[in-house]
């Protein structure tokens, strides 16, 4: 017992900031909730392509069709693909967790805020840094999130990435990615701004009271304002009877 | 009118209201120089207020289960109606509750509010401290994300450290042999009984803030100077009425701090992982631990002190210890400082400059306690750890040989 | 305290203006824990209107589905019990439905959108119980004059197949009929008026 509160203490290394595997340099992801063609982009990517894996259980279809400026049958026809969720319901995905360890050895998590664990940035790096990498039980290697035990659900958009290793054999350093030309149906813009898109929409519902909450605080900030100056010049008066 | 003034005496007859008002508001006499640092003890009571408020509120769709707690915060904010607000204000009521506490104490350091005859008070207030860091304490653990989770592991396991009794006293505290859903459940129970303790305290300190009547920037006692005000000939010279003079100042206060605090709820809730940690946003998992961890900014100077202590035959009880230590040492504070005048208006150069030393130093410790640690930052603690008891145990030879200037018959405005 | 040549007039403008916006501003503050108490998200979800499936509901059956946490009926009525109602006027309390215990819809003589189909929550207006489903013409313990109905054992409340309420029994009001509106022909969707409505 002693041992590993020796080892807590003095292996606990803390630090602020987004827990964000190895540093590498994260690209800005740049993303704006309040483009809701933008969001809406980013959630047909997502339940085209991440859903089948990923939940985001504490997501509502009609929420979000209220927050994206849609309406509910365009979600129904779009973006519901489970015929036993009803519009109210949560994004839940039906992968038994047993299959699922089976197949990625691994539970795939909930994304309802990984953008708030590891920040918009690292999502959108990561979305874009997966690489070929043979030894991977997938096929797939990622700079951002290295063994990642997932495939590289969009290298038919980004095409085949490669990476290129500097450093020592024992300990490679990765030193660039490239894309092999014409394999993939995206230009690398084309896939950016799609990424982008994923992750606005990620981001969105990570925090989905987000705007409305700033849009909110203004009102809020200017009323607590107009009641100081009101209260200071009160006091004010008030002390110019003490002397 | 009568009617008012029958209904006031009909009460009166049966329970002391106007006395009250009047012995602890429109004629309790407080010194007319109060400055901007007064205005904390107040807004620490309105955020004890709010604290319990929210918290309440809070506890009515939380679910203190370790399958279910981690959801409940998220259905909180998302589901319930304005559930995400109510949540803020909790999770930003805690760090500001500390911020105000810091500087009523530091308040308190500055004009000499510890000595006598204000001793209780003083040890009332850091019981009251110590009650809100237990109270935050038992309440990080409650959304059972991996840093409450992991927090509170390297937390208990301080206790673990206690030589014969530590591990026992861990397996009991926790009541199981890791952080579950049983420790879950009774730091639950810890967190919403806490606060009331910390209310009953509150009003002791201000019973006892009564008996003995407010310090002042000047550390003079206005109660054993002339008396007479233009409100009653028995009243010190140099006191105001409480009620209206400080309660509408106090407003004004209430209005500059609550615009930073709505500032924070509204456009940084997280205020850069400082209020809310980003890991905290990954469900507990007892198998892995997460890269770094620290504890809330509050915590941060204290763990500090922790770190920087080495283990002595691969024990962590001497950092343990000097981090009780670090707490402990403030109760002693009305008798370590021997200095003839109270405030720092009146104190040497000496006093002044230790002063300062222990503000650098508590906040370099604050900030190391959120740093990973690397043999420089550790040196750093350590020499900080140093400062921090240098600051109060050599306080009885530093405030006596050092000069001060005359303390004024009467408050300066 | 006028005496320094304070404007009282100021001073009273300047106190009742900070209280008025500090009152206002608690009002706001109110608000948000006020609402909290409104059903969430989640319990809305799952108040959200049900469809309920009548393709294989033959004459003189019931359906039971569940609508916000309560058993709602929906009765194909036979032939014979549409002919049964209009006499039964005399045995009800409110024949004609004049309590608002259904939507204007369904303020007819057969409480109902479609007259063969009885949509009425299962819940007995007295104490909230859950009362039994009688089709039978005339069993022995509901006596000969029994012509079909309800009837709620918790305190003997009768109502008839149109979910109307006895005279002279514990229970107030007829049954509440639910909004609802059929989607097609085979399929009611309980909780919610339909557009016409």
């Amino acid at each position: 017992m002693k041992k590993l509160i020796t080892i807590l203490l003095l292996a606990a290394v803390p630090l602020l900031g987004h827990a964000a595997g190895p540093a590498i340099k994260l690209d800005k992801a740049h993303v704006d909730l309040r483009d809701q063609a933008s969001l809406q982009r980013g959630a047909q990517l997502f339940v085209n392509y991440c859903m089948g894996c990923h939940s985001i259980q504490y997501q509502r279809y009609n929420r979000m069709a209220r927050d994206l400026g849609m309406t509910e049958d365009e979600v129904r026809e779009n973006l519901m693909f489970n015929p036993d969720h009803r519009i109210g319901d949560t994004m839940t995905i039906a992968m038994p967790k047993e299959h699922a360890e089976r197949w990625f050895g691994t539970t795939p998590p909930d994304l309802s805020v990984i953008t708030r664990a590891r920040g918009s940035d690292w999502l959108y790096t990561f979305l874009r840094t997966f690489y070929v990498d043979e030894s991977r039980p997938f096929g797939a290697n990622n700079a951002a999130f290295p063994d990642v035990g997932m495939p590289n659900v969009f290298w038919h958009y980004q095409g085949e990435q490669r990476a290129t290793f500097g450093g020592s054999e024992d300990n490679p350093v990765l030193e660039s990615l490239t894309i092999v030309p014409g394999t993939g149906s995206m230009s690398s813009e084309k896939f950016d701004d799609a990424m982008r898109d994923l992750t606005a929409f990620l981001t969105y519902v990570g925090d989905p009271i987000k705007v409305e909450r700033e849009r909110l605080g203004i009102w809020v900030l200017l009323f607590i304002a107009f009641f100081t100056v009101l209260a200071y010049l009160l006091k004010k008066d008030y002390f110019k009877d003490v002397h | 009118m009568s009617t008012m003034t029958n209904f006031v005496a009909w009460i009166d007859k049966r329970y002391p209201m106007t006395q009250v008002w009047n012995e602890h508001l429109a004629q309790y006499y407080a010194p007319k120089n109060f400055n901007f640092w007064y205005f904390f003890g107040s807004l620490a009571i309105l955020m004890l207020v709010l604290q319990i408020g929210t918290g309440v509120w809070l506890a009515m769709s939380y679910k203190p289960d370790a399958e279910l707690a981690f959801g409940s915060i998220e259905y909180i904010m998302r589901d319930v109606e304005w559930g995400w607000l109510i949540r803020y204000m909790h999770s930003t009521g805690a760090s500001f509750f500390f911020l105000a506490i810091y500087l009523h104490m530091f308040r308190g350091l500055l004009y000499g509010s510890y000595r006598e005859p204000r001793e209780l008070l003083w040890i009332i207030g850091v019981l009251i401290y110590l009650a809100m860091m237990a109270t935050a304490f038992f309440g990080y653990l409650l959304p059972w994300g991996q840093m409450s989770y992991w927090g509170a592991q390297v937390i208990i396991n301080l206790f673990s450290a206690i030589p014969v009794i530590g591990p026992d006293l861990g397996v009991w505290i926790r009541g199981d042999y890791v952080i579950s859903d049983v420790t879950l459940n009774r730091f639950f129970a810890l967190h919403f009984l806490l606060p009331f303790i910390l209310a009953a305290l509150v009003f002791i300190h201000i019973v006892a803030l009564h008996k003995v009547g407010s310090n002042n920037p000047d550390g003079i006692e206005i109660k054993q100077g002339p008396k007479g005000n233009r409100w009653s000939p028995d009243a010190p010279a140099d006191g105001i009425p409480f009620h209206p003079y400080y309660t509408v100042k106090d407003i004004f206060g209430i209005g500059v701090f609550l615009f930073l605090f709505a500032a924070v709820i509204f456009f940084a809730p997280e205020m850069g992982g400082f209020f809310i940690e980003y890991p905290n946003f990954v469900p507990a998992d007892p198998l892995k631990t997460p890269e770094h961890i620290a504890p809330v900014w509050y915590f941060t100077p204290f763990y500090a002190i922790l770190r920087a202590v080495p283990a002595v035959a691969g024990s962590a009880f001497p950092g343990v210890l000097a981090m009780v230590l670090a707490i402990v040492v403030l109760f002693f504070l009305p008798w370590l400082d021997r200095s003839p005048v109270k405030s720092v208006r009146y104190k040497g150069p000496i006093f002044k400059g230790m002063l300062w030393m222990f503000v650098v130093v508590f906040i370099v410790l604050g900030y190391l306690g959120t740093q990973p640690s690397s043999p420089f930052m550790t040196l750093l603690a350590q020499i900080c750890t140093i400062l921090y008891f240098v600051f109060f145990l050599a306080m009885p030879w530093y405030s006596k040989i050092d000069k001060t200037k005359p303390v004024p018959e009467r408050l300066t405005p | 305290m006028s005496a320094d040549g304070v404007d009282l007039k100021k001073r009273r403008i300047l106190t009742a203006a900070t209280s008025v916006v500090g009152a206002v501003g608690v009002g706001f503050v109110a608000v948000p824990f006020l609402k909290a108490w409104n059903p969430s998200e989640r319990a809305k979800a799952a108040g959200a209107p049900v469809e309920a499936d009548i393709s294989k509901l033959e004459p003189g059956q019931l359906l039971r589905v569940k609508w916000r946490g309560k058993p709602v009926w929906v009765v194909h009525r036979t032939e014979r019990n549409l002919r049964d109602l209009p006499t039964m006027d005399g045995r009800l309390a409110d024949p004609n439905s004049e309590t608002p215990q259904q939507p204007s819809y369904c303020k007819n003589p057969t409480r109902s959108i479609k007259s063969e189909y009885l949509v009425a929550v299962g819940i007995c207006t007295h104490l909230g119980c859950s009362p039994a489903y009688r089709p039978e013409i005339g069993p022995a313990d509901l006596g000969p004059d029994w012509l079909g109905g309800f009837f709620c054992a918790c305190h003997g409340s009768f109502f008839d197949l149109a979910g109307r309420v006895y005279r002279g029994v514990p229970a107030p009001t007829n049954l509440e009929v639910p909004p609802h509106h059929y989607l097609s022909e085979h399929v009611i969707l309980v909780g919610e008026d339909g557009e016409a409505a």
